[in-house]
């Protein structure tokens, strides 16, 4: 029996499954529900091929993507999930679906997966998607799956996009206001803000790297250190109000980490009361926090999407006796 | 709805009872919404007789997305054509979905921003077509298709519900919803508006016209180019009978005696246009290209492109019929898929024309022929069989931008398994548990295990 088949038939006969990556973000998207008996599954590792000239890359789902990366650079080719991780597995980033650092320039990592192979709570394989760049041929299961915290099927193989790498790459710090700097510099690969610094990655030729940090008289820099706390959270907003966020993170004092243009914002902290305090001012502002580490007794989400009926017949549809990291995305739960 | 609003004179609805492409269907009632309260009113009208409905906007879809079978109420989404905000800082517009697609790009032309999905049809498609089907065009090699430009949309779900999918915030909670109603060929509920990414105009532009002698020799071009690590803006083939055509009709300049031409365009900074430029003029001489032309100023690139964007203009005026198809293989395939293309059309002794997205492995190979002749359309019918054939023989999908509609509902399960089409149509439910949201599109009947097999009514494609 091949894996996929293997594993199809392990989750068509358990009665919960939780499915593993390398393991660091299981507090992402809510605890498994611990009062089933839960069987651990594991996607497969390893890179399926590898097509430089067509700038593809099939790859199970198991595979860390410091593994995938270190494949790809042998080629001068790049797929940027970048997770702050590299031990992390491509289904798990997949499935938590926070997209690196570098989305501004790159986009969000739902647009880098151009097919999946999943294993539905019925214990069927489905594939959807296709292994070309470009494709519309029936529902896109791609972008279902990116952001679906492991509760419509477990990914076992997917084809990315990859890209070259660029020639030159380097963060640069600035004393600008993020917003000017935004609109001064062509497509740049990161502006990250924390209120008193504006830190800026600038990728491409390296002619147009060196000249646009002379111009606006960047400085060479590290990249941008991470608010540092064992309670740690991603807040989602409309990029244009970054700026009163950050005012109002001020006045509550968590410290933060904005992508410009972008609308994610991390923040961290030690004390769980002002991650929950953080998410409150982001729900003031039009935006939510995404529960990343720590503080246990936080709702993962916070906030209930007002098209969630939708989401639970989805969850229904796939995993319709609930097996599939039980507990996760509590929302998305068929009430009709 | 007020009178002017809603019609049903025979005349009329017959109209209404096709796409661009061959399929037609049977119109009911066609209705013109003007709000997105309208339309949900339309929906529930629709709902309480009983009554399917179908989403159009300009028509021009190529795949049957916009036929109405099984006497479906057809909503059209013209008259929702406004522009209703657009944020230069967030680069960011709300729309109707009845805007048209170029009307757009000119209304933030001023801002220096685009909106960057331009299928060839931009004059005349909407928006909120563009959403149903994914739209690409030349431009999406580097920019991604519309789904990576669309950030929200209200939608009329199947009972007449309005939700909001995605929002502008990066990430939405939950399943990314936004993402799979783009490209689901109305049969998720309809978009009532939609917020897209505006995309800021490149410092520098480069527009190069790349002739050969042998087709094969422009298509490694292709692949060499990819291979090379370059991806540029635009990465467009056309072939001899083709260019000839559109050469007569624009006079851009194309060389009439190219067995073949690459349209290329490489953006950004000045640095980086100037070494991909090298490169490519490189890759594509070292390949067999005769010459390779660089056009910089507005004017001239303008005149290159013009060809390019004539193309369909030019067949139209010449063609009593013709049947545009649309395949991608992976772009190292593309030299062997191209070669069966010419055999094939040469096997039905059809004239077979090749305008198309080459950098993504997008081909579009084009029949022409008289419709009058007897027994044209059963070999136009075989040759498409065959090209899918090739196409997925070389490990290609069934479509890359047009979409599944009527046209291809019926191959997709020698694209995909009884379990993934199964499971397709579990999400489709999900979204529209009564089925009144254009029915019997893109999956085939039987594609829901158990479920009996039935002739869709009052269709033939
Ligand atoms: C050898 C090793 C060394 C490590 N070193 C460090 C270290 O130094 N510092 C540190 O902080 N961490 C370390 N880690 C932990 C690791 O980096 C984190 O676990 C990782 O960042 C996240 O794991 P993951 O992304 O694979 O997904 P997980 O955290 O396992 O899972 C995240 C979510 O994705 C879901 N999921 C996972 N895989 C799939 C799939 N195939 N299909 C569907 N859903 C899926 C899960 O159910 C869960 O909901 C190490 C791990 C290993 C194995
Ligand atoms: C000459 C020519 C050239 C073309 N070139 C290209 C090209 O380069 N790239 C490309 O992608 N396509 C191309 N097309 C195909 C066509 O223009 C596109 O598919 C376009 O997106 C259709 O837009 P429309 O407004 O005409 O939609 P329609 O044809 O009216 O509808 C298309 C589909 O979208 C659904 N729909 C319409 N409005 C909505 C809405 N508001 N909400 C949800 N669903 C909706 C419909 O139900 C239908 O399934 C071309 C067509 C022609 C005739």
């Amino acid at each position: 029996m091949t894996a996929f088949a293997e594993l199809a038939e392990q989750i068509g006969n358990a009665t919960a499954v939780e499915i593993m990556g390398a393991g660091t973000q299981r507090g992402i998207g809510g605890a498994v529900d611990a009062s089933k008996p839960i069987v651990e599954v594991r996607a497969p590792t390893g890179i399926v091929s590898l097509d430089p000239a067509d700038m593809t890359v099939r790859v199970l789902a198991g595979t860390p993507v410091g593994v995938l990366s270190a494949a790809l650079a042998e080629v001068g080719q790049e797929c940027p999930l970048d997770p702050e991780n590299s031990a992390a597995t491509v289904g798990g980033v997949l499935a938590c679906g926070c997209s690196g650092i570098r989305r501004i320039r790159y986009g969000p990592i739902r647009d880098r997966v151009l097919e999946v192979r999943f294993i539905t709570g019925g214990g069927r394989l489905v594939r959807g998607g296709g292994p070309t760049v470009k494709n519309v041929s029936g529902y896109d299961f791609p972008r279902l799956m990116v952001g679906s915290h492991g509760t419509l099927g477990m990914l076992v193989e997917v084809v990315l996009k990859t890209q070259p790498i660029a020639n030159k790459s380097s963060w640069y710090t600035s004393e600008l206001a993020p917003d000017l700097l935004r609109t001064s510099i062509y497509r740049p690969a990161c502006i990250a803000w924390n209120g008193k610094m504006t830190y800026v990655l600038l990728e491409g030729h390296e002619i147009d790297v060196l000249s646009q940090a002379s111009e606006l008289s960047l400085e060479p820099a590290q990249p941008p250190p991470h608010p540092i706390g064992e309670h740690r959270g991603r807040i989602s907003i409309d990029p244009t109000r970054i700026g009163s966020l950050a005012k109002s993170l001020g006045d509550i004092k968590v410290p933060w980490l904005a992508e410009i243009g972008v609308g994610t914002m991390h923040v961290a902290t030690n004390n769980a009361a002002e991650l929950h305090d953080a998410r409150l001012v982001a729900h003031g502002e039009g935006g939510w926090l995404l529960r990343e580490a720590g503080a246990p007794l936080l709702d993962p989400f916070g906030a209930v999407p007002s098209n969630r009926e939708v989401m639970g017949r989805i969850r229904d549809a796939f995993d319709p006796l609930g097996k599939l990291n039980p507990g996760r995305l509590p929302f998305a739960r068929f009430t009709p | 709805m007020g009178r002017g609003r809603v019609r049903a004179e025979p005349l009329e609805l017959i109209l209404y009872q096709s796409d661009a492409g061959t399929a037609r269907g049977q119109a009911s009632v066609v209705c013109f919404p003007e709000s997105i309260d309208d339309l949900s009113f339309a929906i529930r009208a629709a709902n309480r007789h009983c009554v399917s409905f179908v989403a159009r906007g300009s028509g021009t879809g190529l795949a049957g997305g916009a036929t109405p079978v099984a006497n479906s109420l057809v909503i059209v989404m013209t008259r929702m054509n406004r522009i209703l905000e657009v944020d230069p800082v967030g680069r960011v517009a709300w729309v109707e979905p009845g805007v048209l697609n170029l009307d757009l790009t000119r209304s933030v032309r001023h801002l220096g921003l685009h909106y960057a999905p331009d299928p060839s049809s931009q004059q005349a498609c909407t928006i909120g077509g563009n959403v149903g089907t994914n739209a690409g065009g030349p431009h999406c090699l580097s920019a991604g298709v519309t789904s990576a430009h669309v950030l929200a949309a209200d939608v009329v779900l199947g009972n007449g519900d309005i939700v909001r999918l995605g929002g502008l915030e990066p990430d939405a909670i939950g399943y990314d919803l936004r993402g799979c109603f783009v490209g689901s060929e109305g049969t998720m509920g309809i978009a009532g508006s939609i917020a897209v990414r505006l995309t800021p105009d490149p410092p520098e532009t480069r527009t190069l016209l790349a002739d050969f002698t042998s087709v094969d020799a422009a298509a490694e071009t292709v692949s060499g180019i990819i291979a090379e690590g370059i991806v540029p803006a635009a990465l467009e083939m056309m072939d001899a009978p083709i260019t000839r055509l559109v050469e007569e009709f624009v006079g851009a300049g194309y060389p009439l005696d190219a067995e073949a031409v690459l349209l290329i365009e490489v953006t950004g900074l000045i640095g980086g246009v100037d070494a991909e430029v090298d490169a490519i003029r490189r890759v594509a001489l070292e390949r067999g290209a005769r010459q390779v032309k660089v056009a910089i100023t507005e004017q001239d690139r303008m005149l290159l492109w013009k060809g390019r964007k004539s193309a369909f203009g030019a067949i139209a005026k010449v063609a009593p019929d013709y049947y545009l198809h649309d395949i991608v293989v992976p772009r190292t395939r593309l030299v062997e898929v191209l070669k069966r293309v010419y055999e094939i059309a040469d096997e039905q002794n059809l004239l077979v024309m090749n305008v198309f997205h080459a950098g993504d492995g997008n081909l579009h190979p084009l029949f022409v022929f008289d419709g009058s002749e007897p027994g044209i359309w059963e070999r136009v019918y075989a040759a498409g069989d065959g090209i899918i054939q090739a196409c997925l023989d070389a490990g290609g999908v069934l479509s890359g931008e047009h979409g599944i509609g009527l046209e291809k509902r019926d191959y997709m399960s020698l694209a995909y398994s009884a379990e993934d089409l199964d499971a397709q149509a579990r999400l489709r439910d999900a979204f529209d548990p009564d089925g009144f949201a254009n029915p019997e599109k893109i999956l085939p009947t039987g594609s829901r295990c158990g479920e009996m097999k039935r002739a869709p009514e009052g269709t033939w494609v």
